[in-house]
Order: structure tokens, then sequence, then C-alpha cells
């Protein structure tokens, strides 16, 4: 049973046709990833969005940095809460700025060395506020961190602490930024699933895979087959993304090669995905509700139509064992934030989820006997 | 070496039976025909021979091979049809014989294919458009792309209407000309004393007779029949003079059951002294299909055929 090339592209050949000639699939393929971009994109368009964690750096060892730290937890609710600040703390020998640009986020605060000493002996020293002027997360941090030096300043000498403000490197998202590289992997995941969890239950009822099974051609062939097209249709789906969010909503998108390894991925992942789900079912229907129960989760918390920092702190932990995330966190890193360390760790960690899947649904997916 | 050898072969599904215990043997160039009632197992059967079921008893070897074992090699050298024949909805049948050209890594030529199993009118419709002889038509073709030794038909022609059953028989004829090996499941009697060189009648997953028709007419048949028209009362006067069976059928005709050459000539003379009005007098011997009621009874539901 060797691997043809010849055989994988007939097959890829008629799939494709089949494809173009159904109005069903050129609707999926084309039309609605587009609508969707212009629905969201109009409702949302303007919106910022920016991170709720803040990142704290201390400098000083004094009782009074840590008070004040105390203080601004006080004002916060902790990380555990759906809504509020959540402080992160920083080893003071990180470079803070970079630090913030590699975790692509623009909310932060340092107190600097000395601060209790300067505080007790009445000499005027600055907390500095990172933020993103823009940005309605980081008004809050700022308006929390100015009454708490408010209130250190009322209880000793007023004017003791002042506030500098600095500019985030990472700053000035919009919604439609992330909506691109969100939609992008919606459509990555909702093509593939649906056609091939709907094609493992008509196949067999029309027992197109006996019939198959019955020609030279191979699972691994047909699966592969599905992928190749897939990422065809992802590909296709990025590039109607980018020129509408970019030309219609003023996307700032990066485009780098580092797109191309999620625009593989991604599709590859769903395809086997779709078929391991389409084979371990028995009948149609359990196929179409498994099929659902998977994809439902995905395809609105893995950060396609909101980002996954802008949801309450325990969907965020649900986002994170879901695989779309890491493909829409993958394409955020390099599209919006150029972080290519986080990048390739999500690509990593695709690659091995795909790996295992297809080998399991070229496994699980009989098309004998039924 | 035969083409196709089934020893003991059973198949259960669950608590059913569907393959009990049958055994036969296709000779290479030969039409076989497996006829039976719906859920006689005749589908079961040509699953396995396919490959594309397993067994739970006996041995089957088509072309000398395990087909379940050996699937892959086997499908290179066999063509296959299932039953109720579909396919993807949108290539044409041009565009699904290149494919399976690809496929089968044969030079094949559509318009050629086409034009064998006569239907080089629709090669550019869509699979979806075709009506349900021209389907079953490329189905044929697409079970020829590999130049088959051994081809399976699965009730090649249920729910096709008269005229497109010709053409899908005259397709089968000229695959019998060119030396290949057919099997076929029917469950019209006429396809297969049409088409079969040999027949083997299943019914509850067990063959209950086997050969060619002729030789299944004389061996499970009750001989032959005299019928004539006539009222009741020559009934009567047979049962009280002659040791003859006979029915009446109730609505004007008798039918006199004839072991053998006496018989006629008794039947003939008792006729005669009767002396009741008859007329129409015919004979006829059991046909394939009064031994197939016989044997799978009147539940068993066999069609006719439309014809």
């Amino acid at each position: 049973m060797a691997f043809s090339g010849r055989r994988m592209l007939a097959e890829l050949r008629v799939y494709a046709r089949g494809n173009v000639r159904s109005r069903e699939g050129f609707f999926f393929t084309l039309i609605f990833p587009i609508i969707l971009i212009l629905l969201f994109g109009a409702i949302f368009s303007g919106g910022g969005v920016s991170q709720t964690t803040v990142y704290v750096q201390n400098h000083d060892s004094g009782p009074v940095a840590a008070a004040f730290i105390a203080a601004l937890n006080s004002t916060s609710s902790n990380c555990s809460a759906s809504t509020g600040l959540c402080l992160r703390p920083v080893s003071a020998d990180q470079n803070f700025s970079q630090y913030l640009s590699s975790k692509s986020v623009s909310d932060g605060i340092v107190i600097p060395q000395g601060f209790t000493t300067a505080y007790t002996m009445n000499q005027r020293i600055n907390v500095t506020l990172f933020g993103n002027p823009a940005s309605t997360t980081s008004a809050i941090v700022s308006g929390i961190t100015r009454s708490v030096v408010n209130a250190f300043n009322l209880h000793g000498n007023p004017g003791v602490l002042g506030v500098v403000s600095r500019t985030a490197v990472s700053s000035s998202y919009k919604y439609i930024d992330f909506l691109v590289p969100g939609l992008i992997g919606f459509a990555a995941l909702t093509s593939p699933m649906f056609a091939l969890v709907n094609i493992s239950s008509t196949y067999r009822r029309d027992k197109i895979f006996k019939l198959l099974s019955l020609t030279p051609l191979t699972k691994t062939e047909w699966l592969l087959s599905k992928i190749i097209w897939y990422i065809g249709t992802t590909v296709v789906s990025f590039i109607l993304m980018s020129v509408v969010g970019v030309y219609a909503f003023g996307a700032h998108i990066n485009v780098t090669w580092g797109i191309a390894m999620f625009l593989v991925i991604g599709p590859f992942f769903f395809v086997s995905l779709g078929m391991l789900v389409g084979s371990i079912s028995n009948s149609p229907e359990s196929a179409a509700v498994v099929g659902n129960l998977v994809t439902f989760p995905m395809m609105f918390l893995s950060g396609t139509f909101f980002p996954v920092s802008s949801m309450p702190m325990y969907l965020q932990g649900v986002a994170h064992i879901l695989p779309l995330y890491y493909m829409i966190d993958g394409l955020n890193n390099v599209m919006i934030y150029g972080n290519y360390g986080p990048a390739l760790f999500d690509v990593g960690l695709l690659v091995v989820l795909s790996v295992v899947v297809f080998f399991l649904a070229v496994r699980f997916f009989r098309w004998r006997e039924d | 070496m035969p083409a196709i050898e089934v020893a003991g072969l059973k198949k259960n599904y669950g608590q059913l039976r569907a393959v009990d215990g049958i055994s036969f043997s296709v000779e290479k160039g030969e039409v076989f025909s497996l006829l039976g009632p719906n859920g006689a197992g005749k589908t079961t059967t040509i699953e396995i021979l396919e490959g594309l079921r397993q067994l739970d008893g006996g041995t089957t070897k088509v072309l000398d091979m395990d087909p379940w074992k050996k699937g892959y090699d086997l499908h290179k050298r066999i063509g296959v049809i299932p039953q109720g024949f579909k396919f993807l909805d949108y290539p044409t049948p041009k565009e699904a014989i290149a494919y399976y050209g690809a496929l089968f890594d044969k030079h094949v030529d559509p318009e050629e294919m086409l034009r064998r199993v006569i239907l080089e009118d629709a090669a550019n419709i869509w699979f979806q458009h075709l009506s349900g002889g021209q389907k079953q038509k490329l189905g044929m073709a697409l079970s020829l792309v590999n130049d088959p030794e051994v081809i399976f038909l699965d009730e090649p022609t249920t729910g096709l209407d008269p005229q497109a059953r010709r053409a899908v028989w005259e397709v089968i004829r000229k695959l019998k000309t060119e030396g290949r090996t057919v099997m076929l499941t029917t469950h019209y009697l006429e396809e297969a004393e049409e088409l079969a060189d040999r027949v083997a009648i299943m019914n509850h997953g067990k063959i209950v007779a086997m050969g060619t028709a002729e030789e299944i007419e004389t061996r499970y048949g009750s001989g032959a029949r005299m019928i004539v028209r006539a009222n009741e009362d020559l009934l009567k006067f047979l049962k009280e003079s002659t040791k003859l069976q006979a029915e009446w059928d109730g609505r004007g005709s008798v039918s006199i059951h004839l072991r053998d050459r006496d018989d006629a000539l008794v039947a003939l003379g008792a006729i005669h002294e009767s002396g009741v009005e008859w007329g129409d007098l015919t004979v006829r011997r059991d046909s394939l299909e009064d031994v197939f009621l016989r044997l799978v009874g009147e539940e068993g539901k066999v069609e006719k055929g439309s014809e």
C-alpha cells in the first residue's frame, strides 16, 4: 500500500471540483467568512480591547512599597474573580518594558528602588505607570494607581508620591486587529469540521467509502487530499479577511511568513479531528452531535470573535484546553505582536496534536465493514 | 481453478444467521446468479467475496485469494457495483472515469468506456442529475476501469425501468463474451433466467437449489401440468374416476399435475369420458418461477419483473 501522489491528487481534484460546484461549499468557504467579518467589524469597530492583567515590578524591599502593593491589591479583585484587575509580580531583574511586550500586554506599574526611604524622608518619588492611553483598562489601572498614590499622600507629606506615565510598546490594538486572526481561526475550524463530520456520515450512508475501499486509494491519501483542500480554503479566507479587515476597518496586521505555519497546521489538525469524530461515532446523528460538542466551544471560546484576554478568568482557563486557542493565539502573536517565541510554542503544540489526531483518525476511520 | 470458491460460508448479525453455511464455486468465464428474496443473504455473501465484510465461518477464495486478508491486491483484479450504486454528486461520468483511471493507474479513454456501457449521451452531466439507469451504467463503467477478471453485480437492475434493464443486460452479456466471470445477485427471476449460466436459489441464508435453470426446473419442479378450460364438474369427475391430482383455479380452468406421459393420456381420456364442455387445452412444464415459489414460499415476495 505504497503512498501515491497521483491518487491523492486525483482525489483532491474530484473533491475540489465538487466543492466549487456545490453552492454550500462556495458559500461557506468564500461568502460566509466575509459576512462574519463585515458583521462583527461593523458592530464592534472602534472599541478598544486591552488586557486586564497588571504587571507590577517592585524594586524596593521596604515596608512602604509592600504597603503600596497591598493597597493596590485591596482596590481590585483577585485574579480568580471574573472582573477587576489582577496584579502579577515581575521580578526586579527583568527589563520591564521588554517583559510587557513579550507578554503582549500594555498595563504595568513599576515601584522604584528607594521608594520606602524617599517616602519616610519626605523626598518626592514617582511610581511609573505603563499603559496604553487609548485603552479602557489602562485608564482604569491609571485611576486606581492614582487613588492609591493620593491616599498615601494624605497619610504622609502631600505631594511626596508622584506618577509618571509611560506608553507601553505593545499598544493601541483595536478590536478589528484581533477579529482578523480570530475569524481566520474560525474558518480553519468550521469548514473542515462540519465538512468532514458530514462526509463521514453521508459517505457511509451512500456506501462511497465502500466504493473507495475497492480502489487502490488509501485512507492516508484520502485524508491528506482533504487536508490540502482545506489548507487552500484557509489561505483564501486569510486573504479575504485580511483585505476586508485592512481596507474596510483599518486593521493593523503584520503579513509575515509566520502566518503560513498556522494556515497549514490549523486545517491539518481540524480535518483530522473532524474525521476522527465522524469515525468514532456509529451513527450520522451521533456524529453530528459529537461534532457540535467539539466544535461549538471552540467556535466561541478560543478568541474567534473576542480576544480571550477580555473573557472572565474561568473561561480563559477553558480556552487554554481548546486547540483552536493555540492557533488563534499563534496568529495573534505573529500578526499583531510579532512575538515569534510564543508563536513557535503554539505551532509546536499544534504539530504534536495534529500528528496524534491524524494517526488516530486513519486508525479508527474504517471504510470496509460498517 | 475456479474463479470463486465458497465452502461452508457463515455470517451472523447478532442472533440473525444471515448466511448459514453455503457452498458453491463459479468457473472462470461463467455468469453465476444468486437468486432470492430480500433478506436471503445475497448481499452479505457478495460483500464477503468482495472483501468488504469479514466472514464468521467457512472459507472463501476469489482468484485464489482470501478476500478479507488480500483485499487490497484482490481489488485491483475485480470490479464491483454495490447495490443501489451511488457516487459523489458532482463529477460527470467522464470525470468519474478519469478519476478511477488515475486511482487504478490505468490509461482509460473515458469516451470509449462510456460507449461500452451505452452512456455516451450523458458524458457531461453531473452525477446527481443522471437517471437511475444512467447511474447504474456509470457504476458498470467504473467497475470496468481496471479491466477486472471477476465482476460482482449486486442487484444491478433493481428500480430501473424495462428499457434501462434491457440496456444493463446488454452490457452484462458483453462482459460474458469478453470472457469475464460475472457474479450477479438479483430478485428478478427473469434476469437470472436471461443472463445466468447457473443459478443458486437462496433463502434464509441457505442455498435451497443450484444448477442451470433447466436443471432446477427438472429437479425441483413437479413435472408438467395440463390446463384445460372447463367447469368444476370436470374436477369432480377426475377425482372420482382417476388418481390424478388436479385443482380448480376458481375462474374457469382445471389444472392437472402430470408426473409422466401416461398421466397425460389418462387425463385426456378422462376429459373425453367426462362429457364436460371443455376447450383451450395447454400443457406446460414448471417454470423457474413455479419452482422458486415452491422453494421460497409465497411469503418470499419475489418480484416477477416489470415486463
